[in-house]
């Protein structure tokens, strides 16, 4: 595989005519092949750094390479690289989701015969293909989003951007969304996310940025973020649980309901111990998981001591 | 041709064949209306009005009319096809389909431009058929009428791409038409010489471009001009290159696109 970065973003900078300083010389680099999350409060500078990239937005200062790519000196090749999934929806409400495919392959140069291909092999795969026919605008919202992502891929980018793709998707449809883009990742596509869902994020990212003020705050690999979690939080399901629940040191017990409690303990305690004064009670536990927003508590600490500094 | 060169030809072939299903979709607007007008201006100025008008530097006044309602119907929709067409790119945001494309500013604009020149030829043509119901015409001069006409589409396509860059509601794409578009093409000579109207208003019409245009494609039908054909196409060509050059540095800009 090559070293050529699939993103280096090299002290960007984006000010708007209105004076916000969006980005304040924001740098990073995504690895081929990586699925890596970009996250940040609303506002941040997550959907700026994304135009940027995508040529949508016109930077302030500095430059972004795709795969070694300028997109200030080369814009064209770049965006040859480049598949995006915005987060509002930007195709014709009028027209049909296969023609909307087509036309986009078409602005990419790619010939009628070889987009049409396409249009049904993403179509398809991302279901929709019983819709192909049916005006954009008769779509819901998730196939609305799925249908910009089979958009994205009529290039078939080596570099796809999704800008919170799943907002307002239920469950199902997200969850199919993400073993598309989990298969394509496993392809060899380079996967950048921006989400609010941090658990997604959790789940599919293997390196992270964390941007806040225009700023990257955080840029490591999940698990070295995950690490630095002091504090870990179980779900217990358990037989019938009584009103009291014992005390156990070092770990903090919560009763979720009858069947279910959270335990948060420190890291490397070991769980032996509440074990044992559950079986006292005669407290079955049935099953056990790692509560899976870990990331959320992560991000929000980020994101306060930023702007406890910012405040300073 | 080399494969950049082969991109952007597909490239603007797919802007070209949209625009086109675009007007073809939504036919009963951009086709019919033009061409019911067209005929009402035939009926009224030249079948009721006209027929007490005598001759205009020696025809008809109902041939007279005829090349400058052409003109009209040409400027009218090449204008609005692209000021709807764009802004509604613009409005619904598909435009950024193209914009994160690796399509040059000039494909787009060259895109863009065909398509309204392909409605407003397309109603030029129309509104010519509908004018050999009424009167008979013989083309003096096939290709002066074949360039007039679509160096003014091109001309008008231009402006009205620039008028959808910058327009920010569906108001704005109104108010050029009406308020600018429609006096000028009214005082352009499309219904009357200006060898016909007195002082100071024969010398304030010839500030008036359209004047040029609509004589251009008139002398072309009839072979007759108020002004003449070698100015009628530097203005034409000057209006041509300042509007494609203003057009092109506002797409590089992202203008009105771009944050």
């Amino acid at each position: 595989m090559t070293d050529t970065p699939a993103l280096e973003v090299d002290d960007l900078r984006k000010t708007y005519s209105s004076g916000t300083q969006a980005l304040q010389g924001v740098s990073l680099r995504v690895a081929p092949g990586d699925f890596f999350a970009l996250l940040g409060p609303n506002g941040a500078g997550k959907s700026t750094l994304i135009g940027i990239i995508s040529s949508l937005v016109n930077p302030s200062g500095g430059d972004a390479r795709v795969f070694g790519v300028s997109i200030r000196e080369n814009r064209s090749e770049a965006m040859k690289l480049i598949g995006l999934v915005p987060q509002e929806i930007n195709f014709n409400q009028f027209e049909k989701p296969f023609d909307i495919c087509v036309n986009a392959a078409g602005f990419y140069g790619i010939p009628r015969s070889i987009a049409v291909q396409r249009a049904e092999k993403y179509l398809k795969e991302l279901r929709l293909w019983e819709k192909r026919d049916q005006p954009a605008r008769m779509l819901s919202g998730g196939m609305k989003r799925r249908l910009m992502i089979a958009r994205a891929m009529m290039n078939e980018p080596k570099l796809l951007i999704l800008d919170e793709p799943t907002a307002g998707v239920d469950i199902e449809i997200r969850r199919s969304m993400w073993q598309f883009v989990t298969g394509i990742n496993a392809a060899g596509t380079t996967v950048i996310l921006t989400t609010h869902y941090l658990e997604e994020a959790e789940q599919l990212c293997r390196n992270i940025a964390i941007i806040d003020h225009g700023r990257i705050v955080e840029n490591t690999t999940m698990k070295a973020l995950l690490s630095k979690l002091d504090v870990e939080t179980f779900v217990l399901d358990t037989s019938v649980l009584p009103e009291s629940l014992p005390q156990v040191t070092g770990i903090k017990v919560r009763r979720m309901d009858d069947h279910t409690l959270e335990a948060d303990m420190a890291r490397g305690h070991d769980l032996n111990s509440l074990f044992t004064a559950l079986t006292e009670i005669n407290v079955t536990v049935t099953s056990m998981r790692n509560k899976a927003n870990r990331l959320e508590e992560l991000f929000v600490r980020l994101v306060e001591n930023n702007n406890k500094e910012a405040r300073a | 041709m080399s494969s950049n060169a082969a991109l952007n030809m597909v490239a603007l072939g797919t802007i070209v064949r949209r625009e086109v299903m675009r007007i073809v979709r939504i036919w009963s607007q951009t086709l019919i209306p033009p061409a019911i007008t067209s005929t009402l201006y035939f009926i009224i100025f030249g079948a009721v009005i006209g027929s007490h008008m005598g001759t205009v530097h020696g025809f008809a006044y109902m041939a007279y009319l005829a090349p400058g309602l052409v003109m009209m119907s040409v400027i009218n929709n090449s204008y609005g096809n692209i000021t709807s067409s764009f802004f509604g790119a613009k409005f619904q945001r598909f435009v950024e389909e193209m914009l994160v494309s690796p399509m040059p500013s000039w494909v787009i604009l060259a895109g863009y431009i065909i398509g309204a020149m392909v409605r407003g030829l397309t109603l030029g043509v129309v509104v010519m058929l509908i004018a050999l119901l009424f009167t008979h015409l013989h083309i003096a001069h096939p290709l002066i009428t074949l360039t007039t006409a679509m160096l003014t589409s091109m001309v008008f396509a231009l402006a009205g791409f620039v008028n959808a860059v910058f327009a920010k509601k569906f108001d704005d794409i109104a108010i050029i038409p009406t308020f600018v578009l429609a006096p000028l093409t009214y005082l352009g000579g499309v219904f009357f010489s200006i060898s016909q109207i007195g002082e100071p208003w024969h010398t304030i019409s010839l500030a008036n471009p359209i004047l040029y245009m609509v004589n251009g494609f008139r002398y072309g039908v009839l072979g007759i001009s108020d002004v003449n054909i070698g100015v009628a196409y530097a203005v034409m060509l000057f209006f041509a290159v300042v509007l494609s050059a203003f057009g092109m540095w506002l797409l590089k800009r992202g203008i009105g696109m771009r944050s």
